[in-house]
């Protein structure tokens, strides 16, 4: 047991946590794109796992062919929206299931990724120019201009989704998640809604796949699989530590939209904290899927334990 | 004169070919003038609510054509539909987004009908005018434009979904029950509203009530249906003369006493 504590060295967990903070802020933008559809359209989107390998696939593919690493981003974005929109037109035009919609069309995309890639897995030079973000980056002298950089791009989405959402067709959106039957009284088409929601949101994961396949210098077509489970990770952690400091703001959904980042960010310090303390990395996933379980089940079992406690 | 509403042999049968087969409409007609305020009372499985659910397009109908102010909507969608029409149903929940705030349900209803785009959701000089709206209901709403609907009551949920329904000026207002969810007082008072909506509208409207009383006290006309068919239609004077006793009658002579137990309900 003390020889466990021995062999445990702090500075090794210290200097993890930039690389991880980076690939928590990364994720976070997939992350952002799971609250929209988890808690906005109130869907839970299973399509993620094939979109985040979708535009990691088609950044590192374009790249390799010569495009500019930023220009790349723009189709792996355009890239996850076209497989939102499969799920959508699933859902909405052929009446089948949302969980298992986004189950559909995550199989298909991993064949669509293995052809687009060739192969399982590609890379991109080391050296390449130009990338938006990168491993080498953060043990450079200039890190703190990368993470600047790097929040910078977090920010500018978070606004970019504020001001969607507060627009007539965002609130049209809003509505559909809230309350199907009401928005449809109030003559929104929510099939239109759903599919565009859907899109959005893994536009979002497309990019957060391109961005994180340039910080790794490659691509895999297994790179999304459990993707789903840590945006869900970031969003619930978000909202049991960041909830009720962003309830009640004037900006509110801008600082919940915010908070996702930093729940994705503590996401990945604890990822690096189980690691720290020697956890096998094979059982990442495990931990993965029992943040999520205990995240999700504090709420409730805090409401069951506080009627229990109103009735004695 | 043409009319506002206009149902022609509406038929609808719901889980057809299995051991729930039920037949809920069964060639329903009946032409609304404009600024008629039809009360429609029944026995359970009448096909009040069916009647009402047939028109706002929540399910295709087997048979018939519903048209409004001429226009005929029988095949349109729900949402297509809506521009026409003015909801309120039974239950408050269903007619406002309870995590979105007073002010952003009221600018969705505000934009029934209309091409929703990438202007911002409200305009201040909506809102100004929401305030307005809610001040007249006198329930203090006017000061909580940005809380959630979901925080408010039951009767203020109502109430808003009533001046939602109203925002636009629907050529139809469907108002489905809209009072047996809550208490005898915020009932009254939601009718009152109802009442005075209507009338500064000048809509036409129709009300489905469990309460005789009510469906005598309110409305120019009213209908009773049964087993998916209006058997009843009255209207002006002969209306305003009805009593309690007379509706019961009426719906004894129409089933044959079977109505014994629906009578029980219905007399409160």
């Amino acid at each position: 047991m003390m020889a466990y504590f021995a062999a445990l060295d702090p500075m090794n967990f210290l200097r993890a946590l930039p690389g991880n903070a980076a690939q928590g802020l990364i994720w976070g933008i997939m992350a952002l794109g799971v609250y929209i559809t988890f808690r906005i359209l109130d869907f839970a989107d299973l399509t993620v796992d094939g979109t985040l390998a979708t535009g990691g696939a088609v950044a590192v593919m374009l790249i390799q062919g010569g495009m500019h690493p930023a220009a790349a981003l723009i189709f792996s974005t355009a890239a996850g929206m076209a497989g939102g929109l499969a799920t959508g037109i699933l859902h909405t035009a052929f009446g089948i299931p949302g969980i298992l919609s986004g189950i559909l069309t995550q199989i298909s995309l991993y064949s669509v990724n293995l052809r687009i890639m060739g192969k399982a897995n590609q890379s991109i030079g080391i050296g390449q120019k130009g990338l938006v973000a990168s491993i080498r980056f953060v043990s450079a002298d200039d890190s703190y201009l990368f993470f600047l950089k790097l929040i910078l791009i977090c920010l500018v989405l978070v606004a970019v989704v504020y001001w969607m959402f507060g627009t007539e067709i965002g609130s049209a959106i809003r509505a559909t998640g809230c309350n199907e039957q009401m928005a449809r009284a109030q003559g929104i088409n929510t099939n239109m809604t759903k599919v565009l929601a859907l899109m959005i949101s893994n536009g979002l994961v497309g990019l957060s796949g391109g961005v994180y396949a340039q910080y790794q210098g490659s691509a895999d077509v297994n790179s999304g699989r459990g993707a789903i489970v840590i945006g869900l990770a970031a969003v619930i952690i978000s909202e049991v530590i960041f909830g009720k400091l962003c309830a009640g703001k004037k900006i509110a959904f801008a600082y919940t939209l915010s908070a996702v980042f930093a729940g994705a960010i503590l996401y990945y310090a604890a990822y690096a904290l189980v690691l720290w303390l020697k956890m096998p990395s094979d059982y990442m996933k495990l931990f993965s899927a029992m943040v999520v379980a205990v995240f999700l089940a504090i709420p409730y079992l805090k409401e069951r334990y506080a009627v229990k406690r109103r009735r004695n | 004169m043409a009319y506002m509403l206009e149902l022609r042999n509406l038929h609808k049968t719901f889980n057809r070919g299995t051991i729930n087969e039920k037949a809920a409409l069964n060639g329903v007609e009946l032409q609304l003038n404009p600024g008629d305020f039809v009360t429609i009372i029944g026995g359970n499985g009448a096909g009040k609510s069916t009647t009402l659910n047939a028109i706002a397009g929540v399910w295709p109908i087997d048979q018939g054509a519903i048209t409004v102010n001429g226009v005929e909507i029988t095949n349109l969608s729900e949402h297509k539909r809506a521009s026409y029409l003015g909801r309120v149903f039974q239950d408050p929940m269903t007619g406002t987004a309870a995590t979105m705030s007073i002010e952003e349900n009221m600018a969705i209803a505000a934009r029934r009908g209309e091409r929703r785009g990438l202007g911002w959701g409200i305009t201040k000089k909506e809102r100004k005018m929401f305030q307005e709206q809610l001040r007249e209901l006198d329930l203090g709403l006017e000061e909580r434009l940005s809380s959630k609907v979901g925080l408010l009551s039951g009767g203020q949920r109502q109430a808003i979904t009533l001046l939602m329904a109203a925002l636009k000026e629907p050529k139809l207002l469907l108002l489905d029950e809209h009072t047996a969810a809550l208490d005898p007082k915020t009932a009254a008072k939601v009718l009152e509203l109802s009442d005075k909506i209507i009338e500064e509208h000048h809509l036409t409207a129709m009300m489905v009530t469990h309460n005789m009383k009510d469906a005598i006290a309110h409305g120019n006309r009213l209908v009773m249906m049964h087993e998916g068919r209006i058997i009843y239609d009255v209207d002006g004077e002969t209306k305003k003369k009805l009593k309690v006793a007379d509706l019961l009658n009426k719906f004894e002579e129409a089933s044959g006493g079977e109505f014994a137990n629906d009578r029980m309900m219905l007399a409160n």
